[in-house]
């Protein structure tokens, strides 16, 4: 396994080369296996502190990477602030000094305003992962979507991929223009006027992506279908006339998805608004894979912990392993009672502390 | 007090003049050309400006000094520092102080407080309506009495066609300039940067060329129908620049700047959410920054103007969405002009000097400025085109440091700055010396 990524952080997918993704992708595959143990817990991140540190609203993606740090057994803060820092009378950058002040190993952002997270990157020694900010990026999204298509399609060269809805204001939408297209895919974009310009072809430069004007166009022959949330204040800024209206002529219905291939899947970042981006029969239909989305968001956020984390540079070439043969004894993975005594961090803090100290100044540059 | 410019080279578009001449200055106004060779006056202060260029004061018709109300961000004193260290003998102020220069009361405030600082003439511009709010017409008679030069709404433009039709009407009898920051904010619709690729790929609401140029439109059109004299700053787009080309063949007396940043950086410049490329009018995409070129080449372009904006650090701090529009101009502009538009066969020097000095000055009608001919005010700006320098933002004589240039070397500088006859700044490391003759 390559020890780690080109960057310190991970602010976008655009930037990204197709072995960095797919190299996230791996990585995350082998992390899935973690979630169905008995005990969901490996060493790897011990001793490393994760601040989660919100901005907006969110439930899944923040609980998403608090258990992928904790699964990782990172010391994971949660921080989470609505307002912005101009209500606040705190600058963002102010935030992050005293953030950087306790040390942090990770800092996961989520903030309502695009290149927030990179403000934060400059002045942070923390790597800094971008959880979404404004309508700009949402790299971790884009590649837990990628892990779920690869898991059912097998590659992404020339699989046709609809991303249809609210464009404009999509970080979901960007991060997997990005990302799919990167890989190979031929994605087409649709929905309605106000919030899917034309000039959206012009996001990635000498690949595959258009825009069509009816997203029955961009359905059809499709593979992937991914519906994007509609945010109902759009509403408000004269974007679109009605929720009633958007539905009926832009929303997910099994007899638009009937234009798409027969063995097409079915997606949404979530959370759905049933009944207007996608009609509920889709959501739980047999090709909807929405809640694999979300177990695969766990394995994505714990990949991407562990290769910005440092613990890519351990002494082990397996960060599945438990803590057992970290340390480094001559007992062999099989050797099941050892094996789950160590993966109880609670029985034997100070063993743990030891074993992971030793590797994690090694791992430290 | 008598000063004697010797060895120069002088460019004057004014007067035609472009050779090696001397520039003799009395009690703050040129007293003669002299060519090489003619006698040189007795007793005078000499101000060698062997292998310098000397040229008429440069004029920046788009300064924002802050002061009254926001002297954490400047004040008149260090704006006017700023202003001569960057080659400039006059700038002009704009209104969007707090509170808005829209009386008398602060137009002599203004005035007065530029006095005290000496260094470089400052020359109020008004605002167009009361609190620049675009609902009554601001009292332009008693500014102009008390010292303005010009009106104008910047930052806030005038929103109804009408009013705007009003205000030309009424300036045009005070024989004022109306200077407009093309802007419909309803097309803006709070955007931050450039409509185009780079706001889609960044995720930040664009501000559509078209905000500038349907207000371009609408007052390249009321200029023609008021016959007065409209001045549109920043100019940013193909569009706005097309309309300003048109009025200019009507006859109507329209004008246009344009700044260093516009043509010198795109829209592409964002990249980074460095908040030091978040200004209004935006970095616009390589197509309109070559239409800029070509509108400074083609003679459309009446001048140059910094638009310095400054603001605190900790304003600039904040998110890109959230931080303030603006960057410092004054420093970097005479060299920014050198190097992107002398030095890449843009314009020539004789060109460059136009833009700084007699164009500003014809656009605000400001008399005996922009120009060497005797009687006029002995405003003169030394440059040394060829000097190679590093700008270290740390080092500017502004109170702010909102700069995207901050450690850009350039070719080409502002060496000496000369304001009524008096040297008011020298550059150390520049080959001019002063010395006084026995």
């Amino acid at each position: 396994m390559k020890a780690q990524l080109s960057q310190r952080h991970l602010l976008g997918i655009r930037g990204l080369s197709a072995d960095e993704i797919t190299h996230i992708l791996d990585t995350a595959e082998t992390f899935r296996e973690i979630s169905e143990r008995e005990i969901k817990k490996v060493p790897t991140l011990r001793g490393r502190t994760v601040i989660n540190l919100f901005f907006e609203p969110s439930t899944r993606t923040r609980t998403s990477f608090e258990i992928a740090g904790k699964r990782l057994s990172a010391d994971v803060i949660n921080v989470s602030s609505s307002s912005s820092s101009v209500t606040k009378g705190e600058t963002l950058l102010d935030t992050a000094r005293n953030l950087e002040a306790m040390s942090p190993d990770l800092i996961v952002i989520r903030h309502p305003s695009a290149g927030a997270p990179h403000q934060l990157a400059r002045v942070c020694r923390a790597s800094v992962v971008n959880a979404g900010d404004g309508a700009h990026e949402h790299p971790t999204q884009a590649l837990l979507d990628a892990l779920t298509i690869r898991q059912q399609k097998g590659s992404f060269e020339g699989l046709r991929v609809a991303i249809l809805g609210d464009l404009l204001h999509s970080r979901v939408a960007r991060s997997n223009a990005h990302l799919l297209t990167t890989l190979g895919a031929e994605v087409a974009l649709a929905g309605p006027g106000t919030l899917a310009p034309p000039e959206f072809a012009s996001l990635v430069e000498g690949r595959s992506l258009r825009v069509e004007r009816r997203i029955e166009d961009a359905i059809e022959g499709a593979d992937v279908v991914m519906v994007l949330r509609i945010q109902r204040e759009r509403q408000d800024k004269a974007f679109l006339p009605s929720l009633r209206e958007y539905a009926v002529h832009f929303g997910l219905t099994r007899k638009r998805l009937e234009l798409a291939k027969p063995d097409a899947i079915v997606m949404h970042p979530g959370p759905m608004n049933r009944g207007i981006e996608i009609a509920s029969d889709v959501a739980d239909g047999s090709r909807s894979l929405i809640l694999d989305q979300v177990a695969n968001g766990l394995a994505v956020r714990m990949a991407v912990l562990y290769l910005l984390g440092g613990g890519a540079g351990t002494n082990t070439s397996n960060p599945t392993t438990r803590v057992k043969d970290e340390a480094g004894t001559a007992e062999s993975q099989s050797s099941k009672p050892a094996a789950s005594s160590a993966d109880e961090p609670a029985t034997e803090p100070l063993r743990a502390a030891v074993s992971v100290g030793g590797t994690g100044t090694e791992s430290s540059k | 007090m008598r000063l004697l410019i010797a060895n120069g080279y002088v460019i004057d578009p004014t007067q035609g003049i472009n050779a090696g001449q001397d520039v003799f200055i009395e009690d703050g106004r040129v007293a003669a050309m002299l060519g090489r060779g003619e006698a040189r006056p007795e007793g005078v202060e000499i101000f060698d400006a062997t292998g310098l260029v000397v040229a008429p004061g440069f004029i920046d018709l788009h300064t924002h000094l802050r002061e009254p109300g926001q002297e954490y961000k400047e004040t008149i004193a260090s704006g006017a520092a700023a202003a001569v260290a960057g080659g400039f003998t006059s700038v002009c102020a704009m209104p969007n102080t707090d509170p808005v220069n829209d009386n008398p009361a602060v137009t002599s405030f203004i005035v007065e407080q530029s006095q005290t600082v000496g260094l470089a003439n400052v020359f109020p511009v008004g605002a167009i309506t009361k609190g620049s709010k675009g609902e009554e017409l601001a009292e332009m008679g008693e500014m102009k009495r008390a010292g303005i030069v010009a009106v104008t709404d910047d930052g806030r433009p005038v929103p109804s066609p009408g009013l705007m039709r009003r205000a030309l009407d009424y300036a045009r009898g005070f024989d004022l300039t109306v200077m407009d920051h093309c802007d419909d904010k309803t097309l803006a619709a709070g955007g931050v940067m450039h409509e185009g690729e780079w706001s889609l790929r960044l995720g930040l609401r664009g501000i559509p060329a078209l905000a500038e140029e349907t207000d371009a439109a609408r007052d390249c059109a009321l200029a023609e129908l008021t016959g007065a004299r409209v001045h549109l700053a920043h100019v940013s787009t193909r569009g706005a620049i097309e309309s300003v080309r048109r009025a200019k063949a009507s006859g109507a007396q329209v004008t246009c700047e344009v700044t260093p940043h516009h043509f010198t950086l795109t829209d592409a410049a964002c990249e980074g959410f460095d908040t030091n490329t978040k200004m209004n009018p935006p970095l616009r995409s390589r197509e309109h920054l070559d239409a800029i070129l070509e509108a400074i080449a083609d003679g459309t372009v009446d001048a140059i103007a910094t638009d310095h904006a400054p603001h605190h650090s900790d304003e600039k701090a904040l998110e890109f969405d959230h931080a303030p529009f603006g960057i410092t101009g004054l420093d970097t502009a005479v060299a920014l002009a050198l190097d992107r538009l002398v030095h890449r066969g843009v314009v020539n020097l004789e060109r460059l000097v136009e833009l700084f000095s007699a164009g500003p000055a014809r656009i605000f009608q400001l008399k005996d400025r922009g120009t060497l001919r005797p009687g006029a005010w002995g405003d003169v700006t030394i440059l040394d085109p060829t000097l190679r320098w590093t700008f270290d933002a740390s080092r500017s004589k502004s109170k702010s440091r909102n700069t995207p240039f901050d450690g850009w070397t350039f070719q080409g500088a502002a060496v000496a700055t000369i304001v009524g006859g008096r040297v008011v700044h020298r550059r150390e490391q520049s080959a001019a010396v002063v010395k006084t003759k026995s």
